[in-house]
């Protein structure tokens, strides 16, 4: 089974700017899955029960993305470098004071504005970098 | 105004500790990953990654139950560091100018947001 194969290491190689899409990407996923996990939580209340927590659809669909948005990670990270994309994570706070603004009525103000263009601004040094 | 307990500090640096280990994990995973079920099941290096994250995120909730997110945010983003720093040990990448820039710009992001949401 172990030499199945094996010789087969030619690949497409991502470049720079796939990787840090396919990251942009998981940011969107981890973003909507924080929703459903907040949307789900609302609704379950103050129930404890693990089984409540296990079959309500809407932290089931946020736990879905979650697991999603990691295998994607890891694609991207097969390629580029773990300095350059971790980081680039931070983009969620972005999505999230959005939606949160959009659905959950939460105030914008002007630290949280702020916030959003220095994260946007970093992440796009950070998506520049010239090492290769 | 609620002061941040002590605990709840600790709590969330524990998990940005561990959570950046995550990283660390999920990457040396990638390095070696092949799209070959059987080599996909036996990369524990990939199943360690996704373990420490989800003990993070335990870590995470309970620190964030108390505590005011001005001062918890910027320690949540405190993982960005160390695993800036892990990526230059381990996997020997380029400390650049622009990484640190970039970085202190999302950190300094990160603390802006906490400051905007109210609790």
């Amino acid at each position: 089974m172990a030499s199945f194969g094996g010789r087969v290491e030619a690949r497409i190689k991502l470049t720079r700017r796939q990787s840090v899409g396919i990251t942009v990407l998981c940011t969107l996923l981890g973003a909507a899955g924080q929703v459903l996990i907040k949307l789900g939580a609302v609704q379950l209340g103050a129930s404890t029960s693990p089984l409540a927590m296990v079959s309500n659809p809407l932290l089931f669909g946020g736990y879905v993305l979650y697991g999603l948005m990691t295998g994607l990670f890891v694609f991207a990270l097969r390629d580029e470098e773990l300095s350059i994309l971790y980081p680039i994570i931070a983009l969620t706070y972005v999505w999230v004071s959005g939606l949160s603004v959009w659905l959950f009525r939460e105030s914008f103000n002007l630290p949280k504005a702020l916030g959003v263009v220095t994260i946007v601004a970093g992440v796009s040094v950070l998506g520049r970098d010239g090492t290769r | 105004m609620m002061a941040t307990p002590l605990s709840s500090m600790l709590l969330v640096l524990t998990a940005s500790f561990v959570g950046s280990f995550g990283a660390v994990f999920l990457k040396s995973g990638a390095n070696r990953m092949r799209f070959n079920l059987w080599h996909l099941l036996r990369n524990y290096r990939l199943a360690l990654g996704v373990g420490l994250f989800l003990l993070s995120s335990y870590f995470f909730v309970l620190g964030m139950r108390r505590g005011e997110l001005s001062v918890l945010y910027p320690m949540v983003s405190l993982g960005y560091v160390w695993t800036m720093i892990w990526s230059r040990m381990f996997f020997g990448e380029p400390l650049t100018r622009n990484k640190f820039a970039g970085l202190f710009l999302i950190l300094l992001g990160i603390a802006f947001i906490g400051m905007g949401a109210a609790r």
